[in-house]
C-alpha cells in the first residue's frame, strides 16, 4: 500500500483504534471478570470463586433458566432451520431464475426486516396475532422467529450461490441430470458452506433477540433474553453475568464456526 | 427425412432470438456420422449459441435440430445423447476426477460399480488413471481439459459437442492436445462437432469447417476448398492471410475472368459462376501463390518496390508496394531460400502469378 495513503499513518490513528476497541470490550471483560466474583455484590471483588455458575444450574433460579434455555435453545434451532430451508429456496430463485420483472423488489423485500427497526416488526407480528386470534406462547415464538431470521440466513446463501456459476449445472444436465439431480448432487454441495453460515448466524440471530420475543410471548414462557431481563429487574445479581459469560463464549464459537466454515472449500 | 445412419445432426432453418437481437438466421446445416466438424467464426457471430441449442441449454426461436433422425428440440439437455466439453471445463470441483468422469453414468442409471469401472476406462484413455483421486483444482489446465474429455466421452454419446476447449492452454500443449482430439474422435468414431474462432485449429482438426459470420453461415466445406476457394470477402479474409484488391470485371471467356485493376494492369483469374462483365469485385490471393523475382518471368508480373522482408521462422513475409498503389503480401518458404535471392529493401521486384492463384469473390 502507499505509504502517504496508508490509514496507520494518519495522526491519531493509534489512539482512536484503542478508543474503539475499550469502549467495544471493556463491558465484557468486566462482566466476564466478575461473573468468577466470591462476592454477593456485582461491584466489590472478594476473590476468585465458581459459586454463581454452579448458581445458574441448581440455586433458587435455577428451574427457570433451564426452562428458558431449552425454550431459546429448540426455538432458535427450528426457526434457523426452517429460515435456512426458505432462504435457500429465495436464494436458488433469485440468483438462478432469470431476469424475471420482480427479481430486484423481491430481493428488496426478503432483506428489508434487517433495516426495519425491530419495534414496528415487534408491534406488526403482536398485530398479526392478536387479530388472527392466535394465542401467545412457544409456537408465536417460533414463527416470528423463523420469519425475522429469513433475511440473516439468506444473505451469506445469497453470497455463496453469485460465486458458483451456472456451467456446473448445465455440464451436470448436459450428463443426463434431471433439473433436481443437478441440484441435489452439485449446487446443493457446492452452497453448503453458505447454507451452514446462514444456518449458524440465523441461530445467533434467534437466540439473542429480545424485543420480538417479549411482544410476542405470552405470559408464563420465557427465553433466555426475556428470563435474564426479568431477573434483572428484581436486582441484579452476579449469576445474570455467569450466564451472560456462558452466552458470551458460545457466541465467540460460533462466530468462529462460522469463519472457519466460510474459509471452508471442498475443492482442495 | 434423410437416411438415419448418415446424418448425425440435421438442422433445419434454425433461428434464435434474444429480444430484438437476431443470433441466428436461419442456419440449415447437415453434420454427417463420424465428422470432425468445426463451426468457426469470430466470437459473437452465433457459433457457440448453435452448439447450446443442439445441447439444449438454449430452445430455437424457430427451425428444427435432428438427431439421427429424432427430432431434439423440444427436448431438455438430460434426454439429448450429446455430450459437452466446455470451454471453463465446468468441473464439479467438489467430486475426485474419478466421480467426474463416473456422474454422467450415474446419471444414466448404471450402478456405482459399473460407472466407476468405465470412468476408470475413460481415465485411461486420456492417460490420467493415476491421478483418478485428486479433486480438479489439483490438476493443470492441460489435464483438466483432458477429465472433461474423458467425462463427455464416458456416457458414449451419439454427438460430442466442444465449446473451444482448447482456448485456455498454451501454445504447445494446444497443438498436442488438436493431435489427440482428432484421434480420439477417430478411435471412438463419435461425431465431434467443434466450436473455435482459431482457424488455423480448424483446418488443423477438421473433416468440414461452417464459417460462420453475423449469425449466418458464410461457407460450408472441406478445409482446403474453404482455403482455396472461398466464397467471399469474409472467409477469404477470415481464413488464413490474403490480399485483397478491388478489380473490375472486363470480359469472361472460357471460364477465365479478365479483371481490370487500373488503366495499365489487368489479371486473368478463373470466373465463378454468378459473375457478370463489368461488376465491381474484389480478388483473393493467397501470398504463398506469389513467387517474388527481379525480372517479369510469367505471363501475369506486376512491378513494385520491396517495402519490408519479415522473417517469420519457416517463412519469410515480404511486402511490395505495386505501381498499381496498392501493397502486397508475399510469402516465400525459407527452404526455398537456396534457389531464390531475397530482394532487398528499396529494390524493384516483380510478383509473379498464376492464373488460378487469385481467387474471385461473390461480394
Amino acid at each position: 500500500m502507499n505509504p502517504t495513503t496508508d490509514v496507520k499513518t494518519y495522526s491519531g490513528f493509534r489512539l482512536a483504534t484503542i478508543f474503539c476497541m475499550v469502549i467495544l470490550y471493556a463491558p465484557l471483560i468486566v462482566v466476564t471478570i466478575y461473573s468468577f466474583n466470591a462476592s454477593n455484590s456485582i461491584t466489590v471483588w472478594k476473590g476468585l470463586s465458581f459459586r454463581w455458575y454452579v448458581d445458574v444450574f441448581i440455586g433458587p433460579e435455577s428451574t427457570k433458566f433451564k426452562q428458558a434455555a431449552f425454550n431459546s435453545f429448540s426455538i432458535a434451532f427450528i426457526a434457523g432451520t426452517l429460515a435456512t430451508c426458505i432462504a435457500t429456496a429465495a436464494a436458488t430463485a433469485i440468483v438462478r431464475g432469470g431476469q424475471y420483472r420482480l427479481r430486484t423488489p423481491s430481493l428488496g423485500l426478503i432483506t428489508l426486516p434487517i433495516m426495519v427497526p425491530e419495534i414496528v416488526l415487534a408491534v406488526a407480528t403482536l398485530i398479526f396475532f392478536n387479530s388472527i386470534g392466535f394465542t401467545r406462547g412457544y409456537l408465536t415464538i417460533l414463527i416470528a422467529h423463523t420469519a425475522f431470521c429469513i433475511p440473516f440466513a439468506y444473505l451469506p446463501i445469497q453470497a455463496r450461490m453469485q460465486g458458483i456459476e451456472d456451467s456446473f449445472e448445465h455440464a451436470a444436465m448436459d450428463l443426463y441430470a434431471t433439473r433436481s439431480q443437478a441440484f441435489r448432487r452439485i449446487l446443493l454441495p457446492l452452497m453448503l458452506p453458505g447454507i451452514i453460515s446462514g444456518f449458524l448466524l440465523a441461530f445467533i440471530v434467534s437466540l439473542d433477540d429480545f424485543i420480538i420475543t417479549n411482544f410476542v410471548k405470552g405470559a408464563g414462557i420465557e427465553t433466555l433474553p426475556t428470563a435474564i431481563f426479568g431477573s434483572v429487574k428484581q436486582g441484579l445479581k452476579p449469576n445474570i453475568m455467569a450466564i451472560s459469560t456462558m452466552l458470551l463464549c458460545l457466541s465467540i464459537v460460533m462466530v468462529t464456526i462460522s469463519y472457519f466454515i466460510s474459509k471452508w472449500d471442498k475443492t482442495k | 427425412m434423410k437416411d438415419k445412419t448418415d446424418i448425425a445432426v440435421e438442422i433445419q432453418a434454425a433461428v434464435k432470438r434474444y429480444g430484438n437481437f437476431t443470433a441466428l438466421h436461419r442456419i440449415s446445416l447437415s453434420i454427417r456420422d463420424n465428422e470432425f466438424f468445426t463451426l468457426l467464426g469470430p466470437s459473437g457471430c452465433g457459433k457457440t449459441t448453435l452448439l447450446r441449442l443442439i445441447a439444449g441449454f438454449e430452445d430455437v426461436s424457430e427451425g428444427q435440430i435432428y438427431l439421427f433422425g429424432d427430432e431434439i428440440d423440444t427436448l431438455p439437455p438430460h434426454k439429448r445423447s450429446v455430450n459437452t466439453v466446455f470451454q471453463n471445463y465446468a468441473l464439479f470441483p467438489h467430486m475426485s476426477v474419478l466421480q467426474n468422469v463416473a456422474f454422467g453414468l450415474e446419471m444414466q442409471g448404471k450402478s456405482l460399480s459399473k460407472a466407476r469401472k468405465r470412468a476408470g476406462e475413460m481415465l485411461e484413455l486420456v492417460q490420467l488413471s493415476q491421478y483418478a483421486n485428486r479433486k480438479p483444482a489439483q490438476m493443470s489446465g492441460g489435464q483438466q481439459q483432458r477429465v472433461a474429455l474423458a467425462r463427455a466421452l464416458a456416457p458414449q454419446p451419439k454427438v460430442l459437442l466442444l465449446d473451444e476447449p482448447l482456448s485456455a492452454l498454451d501454445l504447445k500443449l494446444r497443438k498436442a492436445m488438436q493431435l489427440e482430439l482428432k484421434h480420439i474422435q477417430r478411435e471412438t468414431g463419435i461425431t465431434f462437432i467443434f466450436v473455435t474462432h482459431d482457424q488455423e485449429e480448424a483446418l488443423t482438426m477438421s473433416d468440414r469447417i461452417a464459417v460462420m459470420s453475423n449469425g449466418a453461415l458464410q461457407q460450408l466445406g472441406a478445409p482446403r476448398d474453404i482455403y482455396e476457394q472461398p466464397h467471399n470477402m469474409f472467409v477469404a479474409d477470415f481464413i488464413g492471410d490474403t490480399n485483397l484488391l478491388e478489380v473490375t470485371v472486363e470480359a469472361i471467356s472460357d471460364g477465365d475472368a479478365k479483371c481490370r485493376i487500373d488503366d495499365s494492369h489487368a489479371l486473368i483469374c478463373p470466373a465463378v459462376e454468378t459473375v457478370v462483365v463489368g461488376a465491381r469485385l474484389h480478388l483473393s490471393i493467397r501470398p504463398e501463390r506469389m513467387i517474388l523475382t527481379e525480372e517479369a518471368n510469367a505471363n501475369q508480373s506486376f512491378k513494385g518496390t520491396v517495402v519490408e522482408n519479415i522473417f517469420i521462422g519457416t517463412d519469410i513475409t515480404t511486402i511490395v508496394k505495386l505501381e498499381t498503389g496498392s501493397q502486397i503480401t508475399v510469402r516465400t518458404s525459407n527452404s526455398d531460400r537456396g534457389s531464390k535471392r531475397i530482394i532487398d529493401v528499396g529494390h524493384d521486384a516483380f510478383v509473379n502469378m498464376e492464373v488460378g492463384a487469385a481467387r474471385l469473390l461473390a461480394d
